[in-house]
């Protein structure tokens, strides 16, 4: 079935989930080493953690959403 | 696909089948009937009405257990409205407050094995974010006019760059609702959907206890996903209002 | 995880359902509409019933915890001020306790002093009167011892065979026992 193709495209698209939890890892890195300099200041920045984990989490489910699409609605 | 697999391998892999609407009688699925969404999310509701009504009805100065969880709740998301949104946002606090417990009683719910996670679909979740969208703007347009369109036109930014920026605001102001909405549903049905791939391997006696493990790991991973994109969409929420009622920044 | 196998039957035998049951959009306006009762809803319960219950709960927390702290307060401030009325009274019972022993140290000392005064005075009649008595004793014994100076002379007198004259030797003995 035409599916041999789409299912090299959702293991490419899946790649991008991984990516994304780089970016993930990143902000969380650079908030933990942001407290620790100055950990008075880490409680009052907390929800921008979680936006900015959020943000890049978002794009890392885009490309999981493709690969679903790929697998299952194509 | 599925039958691809079942040939392939001898393991049934359907990590899609627990999303599927049914309606709870009958076969036909009408606008009105009740189905498994209905269910659950009619059982989401009861536990909101059961901690937030039923928990504080003995008003004691000295909380209960579940007194003290609902004003927990209160505490939790109005102070991320008062700090997030400005003062003024407080008036959206019951909007705000509501959302949240929505998603976070749905999601803890759909944790539930054998259950129907609501907010894993996608027409939950879009009319979730448009409704937000749709109060960011008319709320941005009645309050501030024609300056909420300061929004767009970043004034500390160069003149000539001004126009490009407003085009990248503008869409990615548009974008919002999408982000919003797939950010949700796409964590909760990810997470979902790999449990279940775990669970199809197990039909292999030899990686059952692996796969089970890694079901066990899924599942602590998803209770702490569930409750921070409940999170994440409140908080977002405010962030938006705080664009509509001071779109200066 | 509803998948039991005449489900999964089920959804193969559909014929509208594609391969992600989040895409089939017949069930789009069902969930929406549920959606939207849902939060109508918990909307309506909340904004009418919980949000203003815990509100008032909280604020009535506050209030007890504000006036609580304001009794607090109010007692110490009280205490305080028994505190400072006790130091005062225990200063005036002590200035009192002093005046008292004042006074009754100047009564006392001033009974002794009247006491040594009498007996001053009387030690002083005494000694008067000793000394009277010393005085007469005295004098009797010069006036004897003239009378014995003066018998004696005239004896004397007499026995030379002189003619006594008794003024002379009255003098004579004056002057003797002046010498």
């Amino acid at each position: 079935m035409e599916g041999n193709l789409a299912h090299i495209g959702a293991g490419l698209a899946g790649m991008g989930t991984g990516i994304a939890a780089l970016g993930v890892g990143n902000v969380a890195a650079n908030f933990l080493a942001g407290a620790l300099r100055n950990p008075s200041a880490a409680a009052s920045q907390t929800a921008t953690l979680f936006i900015g984990i959020a943000f890049a989490e978002a794009l890392g489910i885009f490309s999981f959403l493709v690969a679903l699409l790929l697998m299952f609605a194509v | 696909m599925a039958t691809e697999a079942e040939s392939g391998t001898g393991l049934v892999f359907h990590p899609m089948d627990q999303f599927i609407v049914k309606p709870l009688f009958g076969d036909v699925i009408h606008w009105y009937t009740p189905t498994n969404v209905t269910l659950w999310m009619g059982l989401a509701a009861l536990c909101v009405i059961a901690l937030m009504v039923f928990g504080t009805t003995g008003r004691a100065t000295i909380p209960s257990r579940i007194q003290s969880v609902a004003e927990l709740a209160y505490g939790f998301i109005y102070k991320m409205v008062e700090d997030v949104a400005g003062k003024d946002a407080v008036k959206f606090f019951p909007y705000v407050m509501t959302l949240f417990l929505f998603i976070v009683f749905s999601n803890f719910l759909g944790l539930i094995p054998m259950s129907f996670t609501t907010t894993s679909h996608f027409a939950v979740t879009i009319v979730l974010a448009l409704l937000v969208f749709l109060t960011v703007t008319i709320v941005g347009f009645i309050k501030n006019g024609v300056h909420f369109l300061e929004l767009f036109w970043v004034t500390s930014a160069p003149l000539a760059l001004r126009p490009v920026l407003a085009i990248i605001e503008l869409v990615s102001y548009f974008v919002r609702p999408v982000s919003h909405s797939i950010r949700l549903a796409g964590n909760v049905m990810a997470g979902h959907a790999v449990i279940k791939v775990f669970a199809g391997f197990a039909a292999l006696a030899v990686v059952s206890p692996v796969s089970i493990l890694a079901i066990t790991a899924m599942y602590g991973i998803e209770v702490l996903v569930a409750f921070i994109q409940a999170y994440v969409f409140t908080i977002l929420t405010c962030v938006y209002l705080k664009d509509a009622l001071h779109p200066g920044h | 995880m509803a998948t039991t196998s005449p489900a999964a039957d089920a959804a193969h035998g559909a014929v509208t359902a594609p391969g992600m049951p989040q895409l089939d959009f017949t069930t789009w306006g069902n969930q929406i509409f549920w959606l939207m009762v849902t939060l109508v809803v918990i909307y309506v319960v909340l904004s009418r019933i919980a949000l203003p219950r815990i509100g008032a709960v909280l604020e009535d927390r506050q209030n007890t915890i504000l006036k609580d702290l304001n009794t607090a307060d109010d007692f110490k401030q009280r205490a305080l001020e028994a505190e400072k009325a006790y130091d005062a009274a225990l200063a005036a019972a002590r200035a009192e306790a002093g005046r008292i022993a004042a006074q009754t140290r100047a009564a006392i000392q001033a009974e002794v002093d009247a006491a040594i005064a009498r007996a001053d005075v009387e030690i002083a009649e005494r000694t008067a009167e000793g000394e009277a008595a010393i005085a007469a004793i005295r004098r009797s014994a010069t006036d004897s011892i003239a009378q014995v100076a003066t018998d004696t002379t005239e004896a004397l007198v007499a026995a030379l065979g002189g003619k006594a004259d008794a003024t002379e030797i009255a003098a004579a003995v004056a002057a003797q026992m002046k010498g």
